[in-house]
């Protein structure tokens, strides 16, 4: 349940220990859960979740490859799995492990990328993770699962328990993730959520980015352009629907996330738009293909141009608004 | 286990050999992956004539023993096994590798029809076994699961990450037989990577292992029979021939994936020998 209270708790320990956190509150009404975890259980909250269900844990150890085979061998068995490791390694290293045993087998596995995006900054290129909505993408049958903050991970990760087939939990901040949700709201996989409403252009903006676009639209108001901004919180199956919308409405849009420009929810979105007959102007935010120099969380972000101020800017530059 | 005596069995194993040759010659130029599927006829005969509980009409039962086909270029063997034990009729044989076909090279998973996972990318079955074990330890269900897997396959580093978690959660439901026939698709595999004494290796590891002829009817089964008393995942390694049964096949690199002409395919098939 989500309160004030709660959402500044898990606000404070950041989404990947909210994410072991909720687990070991749902474990118990849940006897088909099971969580492997590549040698990451401290550092996705699940201590206590593997102290107090053991039956239903199993950490492997530090080998991705194999926890995906095991994950789809217990998924095949009627169990509902939570394969967890840093995301880099989550995706890329058991990359059609999970194409082909998940994918193609459409079985009930979750993995989930903690640490994602800029998350560990300065550890480097080797452990940012940029590419899972592209590499998710274009396996069929998988969702694409992107919290703002820290109570959307809450609820996407019990949403998840009732969903058939394979998905991937993209988790990204570090602690004291920004608040966006301080109190319970609906939130249907597939369908984005209006946060802020304006006629001038629309953010569609996933993961940590919800809560920096909603503070760029603060500052175009100031500007006189009104924008407004939708928490895109699933890539695939992808909001189609308001995508069509906004395009009858000639409302520009503006896609920002903390991911490569190349195949992610700017180009998703731009995919839908190329199927319209006049589609409208799109600009695309996000993290220029190149491997970049290593800093701190926020010199990372500034670096992409991914605060409230550079994106306003970049939105201003782009002469969107007629 | 003591249903059928080893000539039984041996005839099992020539029916599937057959069956073998009469798909990959059918499938024409694409032919078929039909070496590395003779060298495990024989074992395929013992599991599922005589070793695995089983029952082609009941095939999604809960209890039922897991085969995983880890090796997934020998599908058209396992094809032939399921035929041989009621799983596939003659149409499911004759629509082998057929445009929009539920039988492609690599297999599809298909419970209905005995088939476990969706084969065809090394690697990876021992995983996915370890899965199957667990959760029949988690469920208290005393089914077994054998995977299959190449020599070659071997040389992926996940079948190493799966070995040494299988030791690890002491999976005795988990049988792993290894289908030595030292070779690969590039020739033969000392030359190519040398693997270590795998029943040594894997013994190190905590498995119980032991080295089988894998063409031999009576050590196959000896070895199910003795095997799985210890707390401990096992390991069967078989000592085989790739080809094994056609004079022209064994031990040529050319017939790891190969189509058959006729003259070729009406030796192999009297070479085989008659069905009993």
């Amino acid at each position: 349940m989500i309160n004030q209270a709660a959402a500044m708790q898990w606000s404070r320990i950041g989404s990947r220990k909210t994410f072991g956190t909720v687990l070991a509150n749902l474990a118990e009404s849940h006897p088909e859960l099971m969580v492997l975890a590549a040698d990451v259980a401290s550092s996705s909250g699940l201590v206590e979740f593997s102290q107090t269900y053991p039956a239903q844990f199993l950490n492997v150890g530090i080998a991705e490859q194999n926890m995906i085979g095991v994950a789809a061998g217990l998924a095949n068995e009627g169990y509902k799995v939570f394969a967890v490791s840093f995301a880099p390694f989550a995706s890329m290293r058991c990359y059609e492990m999970i194409r082909t045993y998940l994918g193609y087998m459409n079985l009930d596995v979750t993995v989930v990328g903690i640490a994602s995006g800029f998350s560990m900054g300065v550890c480097g290129n080797t452990h940012f993770g940029l590419e899972e909505f592209s590499l998710m993408r274009s396996i069929p049958n998988m969702k694409i699962l992107s919290p703002a903050d820290c109570s959307e991970t809450a609820k996407l990760t019990e949403e998840l328990l009732s969903c058939h087939g394979p998905a991937y939990l993209r988790l990204t901040g570090i602690e004291g993730n920004p608040v966006v949700y301080k109190e319970e709201y609906e939130l249907t996989i597939g369908k984005a959520i209006p946060h802020r409403s304006g006629g001038d252009l629309a953010f569609l903006a996933t993961g940590t980015m919800v809560y920096e676009a909603v503070r760029a639209a603060k500052v175009l108001d100031k500007e006189g352009i009104s924008a407004a901004v939708y928490d895109v919180h699933t890539i695939k199956p992808l909001d189609q629907e308001l995508i069509y919308a906004l395009n009858r409405q000639h409302t520009p849009i503006v896609t920002v996330e903390e991911h490569m420009l190349s195949g992610g929810l700017g180009s998703a979105v731009a995919d839908v738009l190329m199927a319209c007959q006049s589609p409208v102007r799109l600009l695309k935010l996000g993290i220029p293909e190149e491997f970049l120099k290593a800093g701190d969380y926020r010199y990372m972000l500034n670096q992409c141009g991914l605060n409230p101020r550079a994106i306003a800017a970049a939105v201003k530059e782009a002469d969107l608004v007629c | 286990m003591g249903k059928k005596t080893e000539a039984e069995l041996q005839a099992m194993a020539r029916k599937i050999r057959k069956t073998i040759l009469e798909m990959t010659y059918h499938a024409g130029a694409a032919g078929a992956h039909v070496g590395g599927a003779l060298s495990c006829a024989d074992l395929l005969a013992v599991l599922y004539g005589e070793v695995m509980r089983i029952d082609a009409k009941n095939p999604s039962a809960e209890h039922r023993d897991r085969f995983i086909l880890s090796k997934g270029h020998s599908s058209v063997g396992h094809y032939a096994a399921l035929y041989a034990a009621g799983f596939l009729v003659d149409e499911d044989i004759q629509a082998f590798e057929s445009n929009g076909g539920a039988f492609p090279a690599h297999s599809v998973k298909n419970v209905d029809r005995g088939i476990e996972l969706s084969s065809g990318s090394l690697g990876l079955g021992l995983s996915f076994g370890i899965g199957s074990a667990l959760a029949a330890r988690k469920k208290g269900l005393d089914y077994k699961v054998y995977v299959l897997l190449g020599n070659g396959e071997c040389n992926e580093g996940s079948v190493w990450e799966a070995v040494m978690l299988a030791s690890q959660l002491k999976l005795s439901q988990l049988y792993m037989i290894i289908d030595d026939n030292k070779q690969q698709l590039d020739g033969m595999s000392e030359t190519i990577l040398r693997m270590p004494d795998l029943c040594g290796t894997l013994r190190s590891i905590g498995f119980e292992a032991c080295c089988v002829n894998g063409h031999s009817i009576g050590e196959l089964l000896h070895a199910f029979t003795e095997s799985g008393k210890q707390d401990k995942p096992v390991a069967i390694v078989m000592n085989t021939m790739k080809g094994k049964g056609v004079s022209f096949m064994e031990n040529n690199p050319m017939w790891h994936h190969a189509h058959l002409k006729k003259e070729e395919y009406e030796q192999a098939m009297e070479e085989i020998g008659k069905d009993d």
